[in-house]
């Protein structure tokens, strides 16, 4: 019986083939995208921007004088610098000879290290928080309209509170930070440790489960795909916390400072400004791609979904 | 039956919801069910029988009347593992490979890694799908995943297995495939069977005892004694002994229906699920 069933197992395995074949590679789709969004950038400037003057366009000896048929403010050099410009401000280098961008992965690569803490904070308190609420449903009516009425205060306006009050230092960070992750995480925790089949429940209870056999054999591993979703959302977050948090603290290492300094110079060198927000969206993105990774390790194996669900 | 029963149910009923709405799910439920017996429930939707089953299994406490396995209350035999569960779709963790699966009960009682494996490959072989250990259960077929699901349900060498419609989900081909294998494991586990199933040539072919129920009350109107051969095999089927029975046991549950036309809606509805089901 069993061997006459086997062959239907390949044919199982291999649902997966058809979506890779001709896919591209999420990373081209990705630079694409970025691509399509530069030249409308600079058809935009194109046609409604400040005049194109150039003796030699980008080092190509090439002479530009254009004149945009139509005038739209926010299309202007100081609201949208050139692409060009931006990069051209992240290679310029400072009075000590750093390039700017070697001056933003600095501050990035600090921040990160404030973000990556918070996040783990977060994480945790959010699970803790999932883990008690599945469990005391009273807690979940009081606890939750709590916990929503906590995220809609501006982060902003909590910040200072948190870091001069505890200490103006990694950890007010940090914590200002896991304000931002523990929310979805204990959201889509309590979601997710429901998210099993009654009948899974049945079956523990028949081999007579006590609670903590039932979360760690049932409820946390059902819950995995809708933390993982929680996680992305909160890492990337994590980014942009621990950026407001170094705002009120005085903390001159991070991102918070550089991006402060560009507003500062903006009239003067827009391009630095968006050359910090690229870094610094390049760091979300980054941990985004990180949780991505450790996703697909820790559900390897697991039934393929379909494959817009995947990110 | 002559032997000392394993489950004896006297006078169990099961209220639903409160007073205002509530619903009598069984009423007046005697049963005795001895050591190595398959005994089948069957009814129209709605006559109580898979919470029959779990009243047995002690995952619904009844209302009134008593429930004693192996001399002991449902609760503490739950407690001492007395129960292999198997419902209609398998259960099976996506998480866990077949293995895995089956060694989860092996993994709740706290025994050792090596024992554990060891007790699980001689449970799939049982089964036959010991190539299918490093498999995931979405890899594997609705009758393949059933027969795991069995194999999990008999790791811990339960004195009852409680089946709640097991092949309800599965094609005829397949079920009948599925009867013979279960047949040929309760041969060899010499288990007692307690058989929910909507289908009538199934609990016949399957049961020593055929449970027939009506429902609203859900409650027990015809036993009937399954008298043939131990031994079963495909030419039981064609036996006339086995067309018999059937007709008896779809007699029964014509009888336990009441009059046909008795222009309530809502039991015509019940009926078409069952169908469906």
């Amino acid at each position: 019986m069993a061997t006459a069933a086997a062959p239907a197992v390949p044919a199982a395995l291999g649902s997966g083939r058809l979506t890779t074949r001709r896919r591209l590679h999420p990373a081209v789709g990705f630079l694409l995208i970025v691509a399509v969004l530069v030249v409308l950038w600079e058809a935009a400037k194109w046609l409604a921007g400040d005049p194109w003057r150039y003796d030699s366009f980008l080092g190509t000896g090439i002479a530009i004088d254009h004149r945009p048929p139509f005038r739209i403010v926010p299309f202007n050099d100081i609201n949208l610098p050139h692409v060009w410009d931006i990069v051209a401000a992240l290679f310029g280098t400072d009075a000590r000879g750093q390039t700017l961008l070697q001056v933003l992965i600095g501050a990035g690569l600090f921040t990160l290290r404030n973000a990556a803490l918070g996040f783990a904070i977060g994480a945790l308190v959010g699970l803790g928080l999932a883990i008690v609420i599945v469990h005391i449903r009273l807690l979940e009516r009081a606890l939750v309209p709590l916990l929503v009425v906590s995220q809609t205060i501006p982060i902003i306006a909590i910040a200072p509170l948190i870091v001069i009050g505890l200490r103006a230092d990694w950890l007010g960070v940090a914590v200002v930070t896991s304000y931002l992750t523990f929310f979805p995480v204990t959201i889509a925790g309590i979601r997710g440790m429901r998210a099993y089949d009654p009948r899974a429940y049945e079956l523990l209870t028949s081999y007579a489960a006590g609670r903590r056999t039932i979360l760690w054999k049932l409820r946390l591993p059902a819950s995995t795909a809708y933390l993982f979703t929680a996680f992305k959302v909160g890492a990337t977050g994590s980014i942009v916390g621990a950026i407001v948090g170094e705002l009120p603290s005085g903390i001159t290492q991070g991102l918070a400072r550089q991006i402060l300094t560009a507003m500062q110079y903006y009239t003067l060198a827009p391009g630095k400004l968006w050359a910090a927000v690229v870094v610094a969206s390049i760091f979300g993105i980054g941990v985004f791609l990180l949780v991505t990774l450790v996703e697909r390790q820790v559900l390897r194996g697991a039934r393929p979904v379909e494959s817009g669900a995947e990110a | 039956m002559t032997a000392a029963p394993v489950v004896e149910l006297a006078g169990v009923s099961k209220r639903f919801g409160g007073s205002a709405g509530a619903v009598d799910a069984l009423s007046g439920i005697d049963l005795r069910i001895g050591r190595g017996e398959f005994v089948s429930l069957i009814g129209p939707s709605g006559c109580g029988k898979s919470t029959l089953l779990r009243i047995v299994g002690d995952l619904i406490a009844p209302t009134s009347g008593s429930v004693t396995v192996n001399g002991k209350t449902a609760a503490q035999a739950r407690l001492d593992r007395d129960y292999g569960m198997v419902f209609q779709v398998p259960v099976l963790f996506d998480w866990r490979t077949v293995q895995k699966n089956v060694e989860l009960p092996l993994e709740i009682i706290g025994m050792p890694k090596p024992e554990r494996a060891a007790k699980a490959s001689s449970m799939l072989a049982l089964v036959e799908l010991s190539a299918f250990a490093g498999h995931r259960p979405w890899q594997l077929s609705g009758g393949m995943q059933q027969r795991v699901a069995i194999a999990r349900a008999l790791a811990l060498d339960p004195a009852i297995l409680l089946m709640d419609e097991p092949f309800g989900a599965l094609d005829e081909m397949t079920r009948e495939r599925m009867n013979l294998e279960l047949l040929r494991i309760w041969e060899r586990t010499g288990t007692t069977v307690i058989f929910v199933t909507h289908s009538i040539p199934e609990a016949v072919f399957l049961s020593t005892r055929v449970v027939v129920m009506s429902a609203r009350p859900g409650r027990i109107t015809h036993v009937v004694d399954v008298d043939l051969p131990r031994e079963r095999n495909v030419d039981t089927r064609e036996m006339e002994r086995y067309f018999e029975l059937v007709t008896e046991v779809r007699e029964a549950l014509r009888a336990g229906e009441g009059p046909p036309a008795d222009g309530d809606p809502a039991s015509g509805r019940v009926r078409a699920e069952g169908l469906s089901g």
